[in-house]
């Protein structure tokens, strides 16, 4: 619907804006009171500050060992990434490319873990990781996010495929192409686009994790941006200066990521959601 | 059994390298947790012990007849889930409908309403912490409203709504994009053919737009329904399941059972519960919907 800007259009435009500076004010208020000493956030919350403090910031970068708790973060989610990427775009071309009873009730079988909430996993996964050695480590904690990360992003491959034509891959495996060389040089460009959104999806899950790398990481040089944050909240209860600070650290990154590709995160979602 | 006639043994080893790894992954980190924990749920195991004591339906015995935390737990967690999916999809919607018309501003507006979905729960949750405590209270001072004045995280009721609002905050801007998406992939012939038999806009919605969106309505339903029913982070660091328990949703209640009172054998027993509530809830709102879809 190509409609015309009307006075009508004008008033909704103004709601919006109305209602969009309201979705803002939580962030004006953290962003506000990180800077201010913890008396002056006493005093008036909502005022602007009367000077910049930005030693909360410094005290809370020591602290929680920033540039540590953000490598961590970033070793997990990229790491965890790759891995998912890996392992299921292969499983959902074979199934999609051998059609048959097999590959459907496998492909039901995975999809339906869904349902499963992670409570009813952690539990003995923390037991059975005991045995296998996977515990307080990063790598372990990676290792659990394949296994997290397969049925939905299994799921978008899957549904994906099936849109892709065959016939590229068959003029391929006549001239000779082995099944890999088919797969990673000829249909993994192919889902790019899928790839962009299984890959969004996974880093605001896998970064903003807090359970999983809580029961799983007990050294404190391991602790992702989430722990650490919280950590440093549980201690200072009622510090809110530097309990903001910590959260604006905690958040600048992610938001960062998002305004740089928040076209690829919406567009993403969108097609996610509705294949 | 893959296939009973002629097995192709390079075929069967190209499936394996393939579907191998994904699958392997999946069954340990998955099923076979999942499938330990049906088993633990008939134990007294207590975590650390090397003894696990066969007890039959006794943890389900004890959390049906006498656990009433859980079971408050468990009306907390419906009550909010209820709440929380319809405010989280009429705001969404609405934003869709919003953002759906001919707005300057639209592209930018859209990101500003999604902007909390980047933003993991448990810091969510802390910043909201905030606002209720000093925020509001501040507001409430310069505007005399007694909305802001209430003791909003320190009462039973308003610590509810003040979850609901949070959740809402967070998860609309989700729903808009999903809403978005579909109002995008509208025919817009049959609307303008509406237009032009002289239909109001609110019966064109009723009556068109959302008859031929409901697929979009099912997956949101099922999103929203799943995540409500699942809240953990946010609902830890913004109440902290206070004040007394009255906001502690089935997660946070399942997991203090094994790893603070050390009962894994009752916390596996609730879990599997927790799955059957999740997967009933599910269902049958897929179902729901998805017949409706049909009959539009």
């Amino acid at each position: 619907m190509r409609e015309k800007y009307t006075k009508k259009t004008l008033l909704l435009e103004i709601l919006a804006i109305i209602i969009a500076i309201i979705f803002l004010i939580p962030f004006y208020f953290v962003l506000v009171n990180s800077v201010k000493s913890f008396a002056e956030i006493l005093i008036d919350a909502a005022a602007w500050p009367k000077e910049f403090l930005f030693s909360n910031y410094v005290k809370v970068w020591n602290i929680i060992d920033f540039p540590r708790a953000f490598w961590n973060s970033l070793v997990i989610t990229v790491a965890s990434n790759i891995g998912i990427v890996v392992i299921t775009s292969m499983a959902a071309w074979k199934m999609v490319r051998t059609p048959g009873k097999f590959s459907k009730l496998l492909f039901i079988f995975f999809v339906s873990a869904m349902v499963i909430p992670f409570q009813t996993v952690m539990i003995p996964l923390m037991k059975l990781g005991g045995t296998l050695g996977i515990v307080n480590s990063i790598p372990g904690l990676i290792v659990m996010y394949f296994g997290f990360g397969v049925p939905l992003s299994l799921f978008l491959y899957h549904g994906f495929i099936k849109t892709v034509p065959i016939e590229i891959e068959e003029a391929a495996r006549i001239d000779g192409c082995n099944q890999f060389n088919v797969f990673w040089r000829i249909v993994f460009p192919l889902l790019k686009p899928i790839t962009v959104t299984v890959v969004i999806l996974n880093t605001l899950w896998i970064w903003n994790d807090y359970l999983l790398p809580l029961l799983v990481l007990q050294d404190a040089e391991l602790r992702t941006i989430p722990l650490a944050a919280s950590s440093f909240f549980a201690q200072y209860t009622k510090q809110w200066d530097m309990g903001l600070a910590a959260l604006m650290l905690g958040i600048a990154p992610v938001i960062i990521f998002f305004l740089f590709l928040q076209k690829h995160i919406i567009k993403g979602i969108a097609s996610g959601s509705i294949k | 059994m893959v296939q009973k006639r002629k097995i192709n043994w390079k075929s069967v080893l190209s499936y394996v390298a393939f579907v191998g790894p994904a699958l392997l992954f999946f069954l340990v980190i998955q099923i076979i947790p999942f499938l330990m924990g049906v088993y633990y749920s008939f134990t007294s195991w207590n975590g650390v012990s090397s003894v696990v004591e066969w007890v039959g339906f006794e943890n389900y015995k004890r959390i049906f007849t006498n656990d009433p935390v859980f079971f408050n737990s468990f009306v907390f967690t419906t009550k909010f889930m209820v709440a929380a999916v319809f405010f989280s999809n009429l705001i969404g919607f609405g934003f869709a409908l919003l953002l759906n018309s001919a707005l300057k501003t639209r592209n930018l507006l859209r990101t500003i309403y999604f902007i909390p979905n980047v933003i993991g729960g448990l810091l969510l949750g802390f910043i909201w912490q905030f606002i209720f405590v000093r925020g509001f209270s501040s507001i409430g001072n310069l505007t005399g409203l007694s909305f802001f004045q209430q003791p909003w995280l320190g009462d039973e009721k308003t610590a509810f709504w003040g979850l609901v609002i949070v959740f809402a905050w967070q998860i609309s801007g989700y729903m808009m994009v999903i809403y978005i998406a579909a109002l995008q992939g509208l025919d817009t012939n049959i609307l303008e053919a509406a237009k032009i038999d002289g239909a109001s806009n609110f019966r064109i919605l009723i009556n068109i737009i959302i008859p031929l969106i409901l697929p979009a309505f099912t997956i949101c339903f099922f999103l929203t329904i799943s995540m409500a029913f699942k809240i953990f982070d946010l609902n830890i660091s913004l109440t902290g399941g206070g004040p007394f328990n009255s906001t502690q949703s089935v997660a946070i209640n399942i997991y203090q059972e094994a790893f603070q009172n050390n009962r894994y054998g009752l916390g596996t027993a609730k879990s599997i519960i927790f799955f059957l509530a999740v997967a009933i809830f599910t269902t049958i709102q897929v179902w729901s919907t998805k017949k409706r879809e049909v009959e539009a």
